[in-house]
């Protein structure tokens, strides 16, 4: 008896009705804003329809294709050998060892704390007028062109900051999952690679995400050291036709790039919080 | 209510200090002129930032026989048409040739002067002559968003064209070894081998310019439709020639005269 008075529920679940929404400032003004935002994607849409000209996309579309194509070989390059740089300098950061940890302190000191483009410059023009030197030891062949400079600039760079983001991630698991680890008699190395390091991962994906989307951008200085990137070829579109739809259009592929590597970072995240998801 | 007297009285007289000012403008032509300032000998910057050269002084030469009161400012080549466009100033004097491209978007006066490109090659150099085929595989350094950078891709396609924002950073690049030539004006090129930083280098010859894209040399630039600005400046232009002025400047920088034939 007791259990049919249990499992006696009604059919349907009944709620208390919503409370009416209010306009309130905040609504209204918020209303106003989006409704802004769609005032100027239309209007944004409505210029490029009316300033559509087939001459100078067919003129300009593949230099914008093969500069696109640069700005991705060269992002992609330098982040990826920015990442192998960057665990030794992480470690460096987090080593007991006085020597290790100061000298890279002062690299990340030293990448971090000056402009991208005064690197680059010192890369290309400054390392160029070593060249008997360079030739002696046989890296001329490497600095003379200016896509390695750039690339070993850039990769320079943002091994500094994916360092930081690296230490900053380990140190954020907590002490208790390597003395976890160290009571079962786990090796540090095995702690590290398979107990810390994939909950270091976690933390530091979205830090990673931004420092991509920050070179994709940082890199469109690349065209002043000659290697002509999406911007460089932009401005040279721009400078020939002085129509600044030039701009437009290097924007929006920069936007559409940046909103592709969000795209794959929220699938990435989703997939590895899984396990966190309750 | 002293203060508000005051106050009164100093709107007062700075509406009126405005208004003689507004009426004093009136009589003199103002005009602010641009330049680029990394062109040497042409238009160049001092240590503390001024503008030098030769555009310069024929600018201010041209200013006193227009009697207009004239103030430089100096603007980065890539953005130099965009910014006159936008009336950032009224005229730019920064040795802009008179190119078919140029002429849809700005105005020019008549010229003010004309030489022929050239092409410089380090002094070790086995580039024999400035054709395209002696040049085939060779890295050409050229300024970019020039009439020079569109000759070089018009023509000389068997290269490996780089495009430096400035003169300044393809001179340091062949002599650093990093590219086998560099194309500019002859002037430009040739000031810059006589110094000690372009003792690298030698003039390897002049190239014929070819009108559909150096056009008939460098003109004083205005915004499209200014046309009155433009024809005061080609009568300025045509009176220092006429007395004496304009060899005066040339004399100061050059030994041929470079403004060219007649035309």
């Amino acid at each position: 008896m007791t259990e049919s008075f249990i499992n006696a529920r009604p059919a349907t679940v009944l709620r208390p009705p919503a409370p009416p929404k209010k306009w309130t400032r905040g609504r209204v003004v918020g209303h106003l804003l989006v409704g802004l935002w769609i005032a100027l994607l239309i209007g944004l849409l409505v210029y490029l329809y009316s300033a559509w000209n087939p001459e100078l996309i067919a003129k300009y579309g593949p230099t914008y294709l093969a500069g696109l194509k640069t700005t991705i070989g060269l992002v992609g390059s330098s982040i990826l050998l920015g990442a192998l740089i960057s665990i030794p300098v992480a470690l460096g950061r987090m080593s007991k060892n006085r020597i290790a940890s100061s000298i890279a302190y002062a690299y990340v000191y030293f990448f971090r704390g000056t402009p991208l483009i005064a690197q680059v410059f010192l890369f290309y023009y400054g390392l160029g007028s070593f060249k008997p030197q360079l030739e002696a030891v046989g890296l001329w062949t490497f600095f003379r062109e200016a896509w390695y400079c750039a690339l070993l600039a850039f990769a320079l760079n943002t091994a500094a900051y994916q360092a930081e983001i690296l230490r900053g991630a380990v140190r954020s698991v907590s002490l208790g999952q390597w003395e976890g680890a160290a009571s079962l008699g786990i090796s540090k190395f095995v702690t590290f690679w398979k107990v810390i390091l994939p909950q270091a991962l976690i933390v530091a994906l979205r830090p990673y995400g931004n420092e991509i989307i920050l070179m994709i951008k940082g890199s469109a200085i690349v065209a002043l050291i000659t290697v002509y990137d999406l911007m460089g070829y932009t401005r040279l579109a721009y400078s020939r036709t002085f129509d600044f739809q030039a701009y437009l259009w290097a924007a929006i592929i920069y936007l559409i790039l940046v909103e592709i590597i969000r795209h794959i970072w929220d699938w990435l995240e989703r997939r590895i919080t899984r396990h966190l998801i309750r | 209510m002293r203060i508000t007297k005051r106050l009164v009285l100093a709107i007062s007289a700075a509406a009126l200090a405005f208004s003689m000012g507004a009426a004093h403008a009136e009589d003199a032509l103002k005009l602010t002129i641009a330049s680029e300032g990394a062109y040497p000998p042409f238009n160049n910057l001092t240590p503390d930032g001024k503008l030098e050269g030769f555009d310069i002084d024929i600018g201010n030469a041209l200013c006193v026989e227009m009697k207009a009161e004239c103030t430089w400012v100096s603007q980065d080549w890539d953005g130099m048409i965009p910014a006159l466009q936008a009336g950032k100033f009224d005229a730019v004097i920064a040795s802009m040739s008179i190119t078919p491209e140029r002429l849809e978007k700005v105005d020019f006066s008549k010229k003010y002067y004309n030489t022929p490109p050239a092409i410089a090659v380090p002094k070790d150099s086995d580039i024999k002559d400035i054709t395209p085929e002696s040049l085939k595989g060779k890295t050409l350094g050229v300024q970019g968003s020039t009439s020079h950078s569109n000759y070089a891709q018009a023509k000389y396609s068997g290269s490996d064209i780089k495009m430096y924002p400035t003169s300044d950073e393809y001179k340091l690049d062949i002599s650093n070894g990093r590219i086998d030539a560099v194309m500019d004006d002859v002037v430009v090129l040739g000031q810059w081998l006589d110094s000690d930083a372009g003792s690298c280098c030698k003039l390897l010859g002049t190239i014929t310019p070819d009108p559909a894209i150096h056009g008939p040399g460098a003109g004083v630039t205005v915004k499209k439709g200014n046309t009155a600005l433009a024809d005061k400046f080609t009568a300025a232009i045509a009176a220092i020639r006429a007395n004496g002025k304009y060899k005066e400047i040339n004399d100061k920088y050059f030994k041929i005269d470079v403004y060219g034939g007649e035309d």
